[in-house]
C-alpha cells in the first residue's frame, strides 16, 4: 500500500471513528430514557410477579407462580379485554375505511376542514368526552330516555359492552383513520383507472388493488388502536358503569384496592404476552405471502 | 369528415378482420366540455380496423380526453360513439372489448409481472392453465419471457413499458389505446420502441389509438394521423400527405418546419392552382393544397415552403432562373451544422427569413464557402410552393 493510501484509509477510519461517537451521542439519551422507563420498571413487574403479599399489602420478595395459577382462574377480564379489543378493532375499520377512503378520495376541497373537525376532538380531554357519552347514555335524559318517552320501549345502555363497545370505537377512531387516510391518499387513481380498463368492476377494482395497497396503513391503523384498547382503563370504568370489567380495570383493582402487587404485576406481565401473541399472530397473517417493497407495516 | 383513405401499400394481406366493414372505432359529432372548456368539439372520426392511428397535437388539443372517452373515462357531452359498430353511451370501460396503456405505466405494484399481465384474464374467469398459457405468449411477445416473477419496479422503464403493453394485449381487444406511453423513456430508447411498437401491432394487426404530441413519434409510426388542435380534427391523413400537403398553416407548422410567406391570391389557375403576390410582393405560383377550399381572387392565403425544397447558392449574381424556379437574394444570417444536413437561416427583402436545410452529402461536406454575412441566393421551384388557406 503506497503512503498516500494509507493516509487516505486513516483518515476514513478517523471519519468512522467520528461518526460512531457521534451516533452513540445522539443515540444516548432515547437509551437512557427507553432503559429507566421502559425496561426497568417492567422488569420490576416481571419480579413481583413471583412474589408475595406483603401483611399490609405490597410486595414480600418470594419465588413462587400462585399469581400465575391464580391468573388462570379468573381470566374474565383477560377475555373481556381480548374481545373488546378485537371488536373495538373491527368497528374503527368498519367506521374508519369509507370514512378515510371519502376523505382521501372524494372530499375534494373539504377534505381539510373534515379532517380539521376528526382532530379538533383531541384538543378535549378524553375524560371529558367520555363522561359526555354517559350523559348520552343516561336512562333518563339521554337517549334511551327518548326512546322510552316516544315509544315506551325500555332499555339499558349504560353499563353493557355495547356501551364500552361504542366509547372504544369514538376513543381510538382518529387512529385508524389517519394511517388509513395517508396510504389511500397516495394510492394512485390511474391504478383504479388501468383495473377497471383490464375489466375489473368497483368492487373487484377495491378488493384486488385498493385494499391490498391500503394494506400498510390498514395494519399499522388497526395495531395502533387494538394495543390501547386491550389495556384501557378509562373507558369501561366510565361507560361499563362498574359492571364492566376490563384488564386495565382489573389491574387497578389489584394494586390498589387489593393492595397486591404481585397478583397485579402477574395480571400486567400477562396482559403483555397475550398482545405481544395476538399482534405477532396478526402481522404474520396480514403479511404471508406478500412481498412488498415496503418491509414493516409500521 | 369521411374515414380515412389509406393507399393499399400500407395493408399487409391477411390482417383485415371481421370483413372490415365496420369501423372498429366510430366518432360522430362528439362533444366534450368541462364546465366552460371544450376539450373536443364536434369531432367525426372512422378508425379502420388493423391500422395504426395517432392523434397528434399540441397539449390541450384534446387528443387525450378524445382517448378517455373511447376507454369510457369520459363521457361525451354529446355526440356518439360506436365501438365494432355498437353505441357505447353509459358502458363502463370495465364492460369495453378496449385497453389502455397508460402514460406512467401504471403498474399494479403489489403484484409481480405475470401477475399484471395476468389481471384482465383473471377478471374473466380464465381458468388458471388457460392464464398462464397467454400471459407467457405475451411476454413472449414484448421480449420479456422468463420475467414472469420479476416485481415491477425493479423493471427498467422500457420494460415496465412492454409489460404494460402485454397486459393490454394479453386481453385481445378491439382496439388499443396508448396515452403518450413513450413519453417517459430517454431518447434513444423512445426511438427503439418506436419501431417495435410498430412492428408489434402489424404482427398482432390490432388496431392501435396512439395519442402524441411528438410529430416526429407520429410520423415514425402511423398510418394514419390524425392532427388536432383546439378540440377539432385538423387534417387526417398519411405521414406523406400531411408532410406534403399540409391543408392548413398549423399542420404546416405542426409536422415539420415550413417557411410561411403571407399574402393574397392574385390568379386562380387549373388543378387547383393559384398565383400569390406576398405581403413583401413577390408573385409565387403553387398548388392550394386543401382540396375543399376555393379560394377567390384577394383571399389571404400563406405560401409556405418546407427548407428542403430550398437550395442555397453562394453569391449575388446567378444566372437567370429556369423556368418555374424562384430566386430570392439574401445573406446567411446563421449556419448550423447538423451533422447530417446543414441548416441555414437566410435573411431576406423579399421573403423575409428563410429556413434552408441541405443534406451534407459526401463531397459536398460543411458548406464551405457560404458563412454569416455572405450574399447568397435562394433557389427553389414553384412546386414546393404550398397555399395554404387558414
Amino acid at each position: 500500500m503506497t503512503a498516500a493510501t494509507a493516509r487516505g484509509s486513516r483518515l476514513a477510519a478517523g471519519g468512522r471513528g467520528r461518526s460512531a461517537l457521534l451516533t452513540s451521542l445522539l443515540v444516548f439519551p432515547a437509551t437512557l430514557w427507553y432503559v429507566a422507563l421502559l425496561v426497568a420498571p417492567l422488569a420490576i413487574v416481571v419480579i413481583f410477579s413471583f412474589g408475595t403479599r406483603a401483611k399490609n399489602g405490597g410486595y414480600a420478595p418470594a419465588l413462587t407462580l400462585d399469581n400465575y395459577a391464580d391468573l388462570l382462574n379468573r381470566p374474565e377480564p383477560f377475555v373481556n379485554s381480548l374481545v373488546m379489543a378485537t371488536a373495538g378493532t373491527v368497528g374503527c375499520l368498519l367506521v374508519g375505511l369509507p370514512l378515510a377512503y371519502y376523505l382521501a378520495t372524494r372530499a375534494g376541497s373539504r377534505k381539510n376542514v373534515l379532517l380539521l373537525l376528526l382532530v379538533i376532538p383531541f384538543w378535549t380531554s378524553f375524560l371529558i368526552r367520555t363522561y359526555a357519552w354517559l350523559l348520552i347514555f343516561n336512562p333518563d335524559t339521554g337517549i334511551p330516555g327518548i326512546v322510552k318517552l316516544l315509544t315506551g320501549a325500555e332499555f339499558r345502555v349504560r353499563g353493557t359492552p355495547i356501551a364500552v363497545l361504542v366509547g372504544l370505537v369514538y376513543g381510538y377512531l382518529p387512529l385508524m383513520v389517519f394511517p388509513l387516510y395517508v396510504t389511500l391518499e397516495r394510492l394512485d387513481r390511474t391504478l383504479l383507472e388501468a383495473s377497471k380498463d383490464l375489466g375489473a368492476g368497483r368492487w373487484a377494482t377495491f378488493r384486488q388493488i385498493t385494499l391490498p395497497i391500503a394494506l400498510p396503513g390498514l395494519v399499522t391503523g388497526s395495531i395502533l388502536v387494538f394495543i390501547p384498547m386491550m389495556g384501557e382503563y378509562v373507558i369501561p370504568a366510565i361507560l361499563g358503569y362498574g359492571q364492566f370489567y376490563m384488564m386495565g380495570n382489573a389491574l387497578v383493582s389489584s394494586f390498589l384496592e387489593a393492595r397486591n402487587w404481585p397478583a397485579g404485576s402477574a395480571r400486567a406481565v400477562g396482559l403483555i404476552a397475550v398482545m405481544l401473541v395476538t399482534v405477532t399472530f396478526y402481522l404474520w397473517f396480514v403479511n404471508r405471502g406478500r412481498r412488498t417493497r415496503e418491509t414493516s407495516v409500521l | 369528415m369521411a374515414a380515412a383513405v389509406v393507399d393499399e401499400s400500407r395493408h399487409v394481406s391477411g390482417r383485415a378482420r371481421g370483413g372490415g366493414q365496420i369501423a372498429d372505432v366510430r366518432i360522430e359529432g362528439v362533444t366534450k366540455e368541462f364546465g366552460p372548456v371544450t376539450a373536443v368539439d364536434q369531432m367525426t372520426l372512422e378508425i379502420a380496423s388493423g391500422e395504426f392511428y395517432s392523434l397528434l397535437g399540441p397539449s390541450g388539443c384534446g387528443k387525450t380526453t378524445t382517448l378517455r372517452m373511447i376507454a369510457g373515462f369520459e363521457q361525451p357531452t354529446a355526440g356518439e360513439i360506436f365501438l365494432a359498430g355498437s353505441p357505447v353511451a353509459g358502458v363502463p370501460p370495465y364492460k369495453r372489448n378496449v385497453n389502455t396503456v397508460f402514460q406512467h405505466y401504471a403498474l399494479f405494484p403489489h403484484m409481480d409481472v405475470a401477475q399484471n399481465v395476468g389481471y384482465g384474464l383473471r377478471q374473466r374467469g380464465s381458468p388458471k392453465a388457460e392464464e398462464a398459457r397467454r400471459v407467457g405468449e405475451a411476454l413472449d411477445l414484448v421480449r420479456l419471457s422468463g420475467y414472469g416473477t420479476r416485481r415491477t419496479w425493479e423493471l427498467s422503464g422500457g420494460q415496465q413499458q412492454r409489460v404494460a403493453l402485454a397486459r393490454a394485449l394479453v386481453n385481445h381487444p378491439t382496439v388499443l389505446l396508448l396515452d403518450e406511453p413513450l413519453g417517459a423513456l430517454d431518447l434513444k430508447l423512445r426511438k427503439e420502441m418506436q419501431l417495435e411498437l410498430k412492428a408489434l401491432q402489424r404482427e398482432v394487426g390490432i388496431t392501435f389509438v396512439y395519442v402524441t404530441h411528438d410529430q416526429e413519434e407520429a410520423l415514425t409510426m402511423s398510418d394514419v394521423i390524425v392532427v388536432m388542435n383546439h378540440g377539432r380534427i385538423q387534417q387526417l391523413g398519411g405521414p406523406t400527405e400531411l408532410y406534403e400537403r399540409p391543408v392548413n398553416l398549423f399542420v404546416s407548422n405542426f409536422i415539420g418546419v415550413s417557411n410561411p410567406m403571407p399574402g393574397r391570391v392574385m390568379e386562380i389557375g387549373p388543378d387547383h392552382s393559384a398565383v400569390v403576390e406576398t405581403d413583401r410582393g413577390l408573385r409565387l405560383r403553387g398548388t392550394i393544397t386543401d382540396p375543399a377550399v376555393r379560394p377567390g381572387i384577394g383571399t389571404s392565403v400563406t405560401v409556405a415552403t418546407r427548407p428542403e425544397r430550398l437550395t442555397v447558392l453562394p453569391g449575388e449574381a446567378r444566372e437567370p432562373a429556369a423556368p418555374g424556379e424562384v430566386d430570392v437574394p439574401g445573406r446567411i444570417h446563421q449556419g448550423t451544422y447538423l451533422g447530417d444536413q446543414t441548416e441555414y437561416r437566410v435573411t431576406t427583402d423579399l421573403a423575409g427569413e428563410l429556413i434552408v436545410r441541405r443534406q451534407n452529402a459526401a463531397g459536398v461536406g460543411t458548406g464551405e464557402g457560404v458563412g454569416p454575412g455572405d450574399p447568397v441566393v435562394v433557389r427553389w421551384h414553384e412546386e414546393a410552393n404550398l397555399i395554404l388557406v387558414g
